[in-house]
C-alpha cells in the first residue's frame, strides 16, 4: 500500500483522477469544488494534460462532450448550481453513449442556496436532472479514501458501460483531510473502436450524435441502452453494512450522513438497542437488495439525509413499504447530529428503551 | 484513544494550519483523524475554527460538536464555545488576548499568555504554535517525539526557513507551566 499523505477531499479527486489517465478537465470555478479546479490547474500543465477554465459551466460540459467523443478519459466538475447547468450536456453524453466523468460537490439549494454541505441534488442525480431516458452510475463517497478510490472507480465503470458517471459528494467531504493512500497510476486499455480518432481512410466514419429522427430507431437504441443499464443494476451496485447481522433498526445513509449515522448506531449499541447500518455506494444503481432482504427482519427503516427527503423515496420502494420509514433531516446546508440520529433510533425501537 | 478537538479564532491566526500541523503528527503516529474546516462565510470577520479528531479507531462523523479540547484563540470563540466542551474536558485559553477567565467549573483550563510568548521570542504570529505545544503537553493525543518530520510535511520547502522557528515556538508552549 502506498504511503498515506493527508488531503483534502477535492483535491483527492483531482490527484486520483490524474492518476486514472485522465488528462482532460474543463470547469468552472464554485465554491465547496474550487481545490479541485485549483488543483488541475496546477498540475495539468506540468503533465502535458488540459486545464481550461471554461466560459461557463455550459461551455465546460459541452468540452467534456467533445472529448469523450475521441475515447480519452475526461471530466468536470461543479457544485449544485453549476451542475444544474451542465445538465443539457450529460443528457447529450448520455445519448451519445459516451464515458465521462461528472463531480458534484453539493451544498444548499435549491437556487444559489448556501455552500455549506447538502445531499439535496440527489433526485436531480439518481433520477434524471436533463431530458429524456438515461441514467448515471452515481457514486458516494463517505471518506476522502473514497473520494480518490470512487474516482478512479467511476472512470473504469464509464469506459466499460458506455455512459457518463457522477461522483456525488459534499462540502464536508470536499472540504475535509483525512489520511489517504493513492492508488498507483493505472494504464487503462479498453478498447474505445466507436472513438472519433480519424479514419486514416481506412475505416468508415464513426459518428457521435444523440440524434435520431426516426422514432423506432431511437426506441432501439433506447431499449439497447437500459439493455446496459440492467447489467449495470446486477453487478455494480455496491453497499456497505455496519451492524446488521441482528439489526432491528436499519438507518439507511451515505457520505456525510453515514458517517454521522455510523457514531448514532455504536451510542444505540451501547444502550442495547439493535441498530445497524446500510450505506449506499452507488445510489444508482440503488442497492435495493440489502434493504429488501432487511425489510424482512427489521422493525423500522431510518433514512438520514442532508435535504428534504430525497433516498426515502427509494428506501420506501425497495422495501415494498413492509415496515415504516422514518426520515431524520436537516437542510439548507446544516448536517444532522449523531444525538439527533439517535433520538430517532431509540423513537423506533419503542419499547426498548 | 480518542481526542476530539476544536480550535476556534480570528481568521489569520493561523487556526487551520494549527489544526493540519496537529493531524499531521498524529497521521506520522499512525493514528486515525480527521481535519475539517470551517469555510465560507464563517471565516469572514466571524470566527474560523477547525475540527480535528485523532483516535486509535476509524472516525465517524468528523465535526465536532462537543471538544475534549478547545483551543481558544479570541474571545468571541470563547464565548461561543465554552460551553460546549465535554464535562471533564480541557480548555487552552490564550491569555493575551482573552482577559475573561472561563466560568465552567467542570472543566481544566490553562491560560497561557501565547501570543505574548511568541512576540517574545520574535514571532507574534506563532502564537498557535504556542497552542499547540501546549496541547501535546495537556491532551496526550500526539506526542513531542518526531515533531520535526511531520512539521516538515507541513510547511512547505518555499518556507523551509521558518521550520525551525515553528518548532521553537512549539516546545515554548509545551514547557510553560499553565
Amino acid at each position: 500500500m502506498a504511503e498515506k499523505v493527508l488531503m483534502k477531499g477535492n483535491e483527492a479527486i483531482a490527484e486520483a483522477a490524474i492518476r486514472a489517465g485522465c488528462l482532460h478537465y474543463f470547469g468552472y470555478p464554485i465554491t465547496p469544488q474550487t481545490e479541485l479546479a485549483a488543483y488541475m490547474a496546477k498540475r495539468m500543465p506540468k503533465i502535458g494534460g488540459v486545464f481550461l477554465q471554461a466560459e461557463s459551466e455550459i461551455a465546460a460540459i459541452n468540452m467534456v462532450y467533445g472529448v469523450a467523443g475521441t475515447g480519452k478519459r475526461v471530466m468536470t466538475s461543479s457544485s449544485s448550481p453549476g451542475v444544474s447547468l451542465k445538465q443539457e450536456g450529460i443528457s447529450y453524453i448520455a445519448g451519445a453513449d459516451l464515458p465521462a466523468l461528472i463531480v458534484n460537490v453539493q451544498r444548499g439549494g435549491p437556487g444559489l442556496g448556501s455552500i455549506q454541505p447538502s445531499q439535496s441534488d440527489y433526485f436531480q442525480a439518481t433520477k434524471g436532472g436533463g431530458h429524456g431516458d438515461y441514467h448515471l452510475i452515481v457514486l458516494t463517497p463517505s471518506s476522502v479514501q473514497e473520494m480518490a478510490d470512487l474516482t478512479a472507480l467511476a472512470f473504469d465503470l464509464a469506459d466499460k458501460y458506455r455512459m457518463p458517471a457522477m461522483l456525488l459528494a459534499d462540502g464536508t467531504m470536499g472540504q475535509m483531510m483525512e489520511p489517504v493512500s493513492l492508488p498507483e497510476p493505472s494504464c487503462h486499455t479498453v478498447d474505445k473502436p466507436w472513438a472519433v480518432t480519424g479514419t486514416k481512410m481506412q475505416r468508415p466514419h464513426n459518428i457521435i450524435n444523440s440524434l435520431y429522427l426516426q422514432p423506432e430507431e431511437l426506441e432501439q437504441t433506447n431499449l439497447a441502452r437500459y439493455e446496459r443499464y440492467k447489467e449495470v443494476e446486477a453487478n455494480e451496485t455496491r453497499w456497505e453494512e455496519y451492524l446488521m447481522d441482528d439489526a432491528e433498526i436499519a438507518v439507511v445513509a451515505f457520505g456525510i450522513a453515514a458517517r454521522v449515522s455510523r457514531n448514532a448506531v455504536n451510542a444505540a449499541r451501547k444502550e442495547g438497542i439493535k441498530a445497524g447500518l446500510i450505506r449506499p455506494i452507488t445510489i444508482w444503481p440503488f442497492p435495493k437488495a440489502p434493504i429488501a432482504a432487511a425489510a424482512d427482519k427489521v422493525k423500522a427503516f431510518i433514512s438520514v439525509e442532508l435535504s428534504m427527503g430525497q433516498m426515502i423515496e427509494d428506501v420506501k420502494l425497495a422495501s415494498e413499504c413492509k415496515k415504516p420509514v422514518s426520515l431524520v433531516s436537516r437542510c439548507g446546508g446544516i448536517i444532522p447530529s449523531p444525538d439527533q440520529v439517535l433520538d430517532a433510533i431509540r423513537k423506533s425501537a419503542g419499547g426498548n428503551e | 484513544m480518542t481526542t476530539e478537538l476544536l480550535i476556534a479564532g480570528f481568521g489569520g491566526q493561523g487556526v487551520l494550519f494549527a489544526g493540519k500541523c496537529i493531524a499531521y503528527k498524529g497521521l506520522f503516529e499512525g493514528r486515525e483523524l480527521s481535519w475539517l474546516p470551517s469555510y465560507g462565510p464563517e471565516m469572514r470577520g466571524g470566527t474560523a475554527n477547525c475540527s480535528v479528531i485523532l483516535s486509535d479507531e476509524p472516525v465517524g462523523s468528523p465535526i465536532v460538536s462537543e471538544p475534549d479540547v478547545l483551543i481558544a484563540m479570541n474571545l468571541p470563540s470563547l464565548d461561543k464555545y465554552e460551553g460546549a466542551v465535554k464535562p471533564g474536558g480541557t480548555i487552552l485559553v490564550d491569555s493575551t488576548l482573552i482577559e475573561r477567565k472561563v466560568e465552567r467549573t467542570d472543566v481544566r483550563v490553562c491560560y497561557l499568555p501565547a501570543t505574548k510568548l511568541a512576540a517574545d521570542m520574535g514571532a507574534p504570529t506563532l502564537a498557535n504554535m504556542v497552542m499547540m505545544g501546549q496541547f501535546i503537553k495537556v491532551s496526550d493525543a500526539i506526542k513531542m517525539d518526531g515533531l520535526e518530520d511531520a512539521m516538515k510535511k507541513v510547511i512547505s520547502a518555499k518556507h523551509a526557513d521558518l521550520l525551525e522557528l515553528n518548532v521553537k515556538a512549539i516546545q515554548l508552549g509545551y514547557g510553560y507551566e499553565a
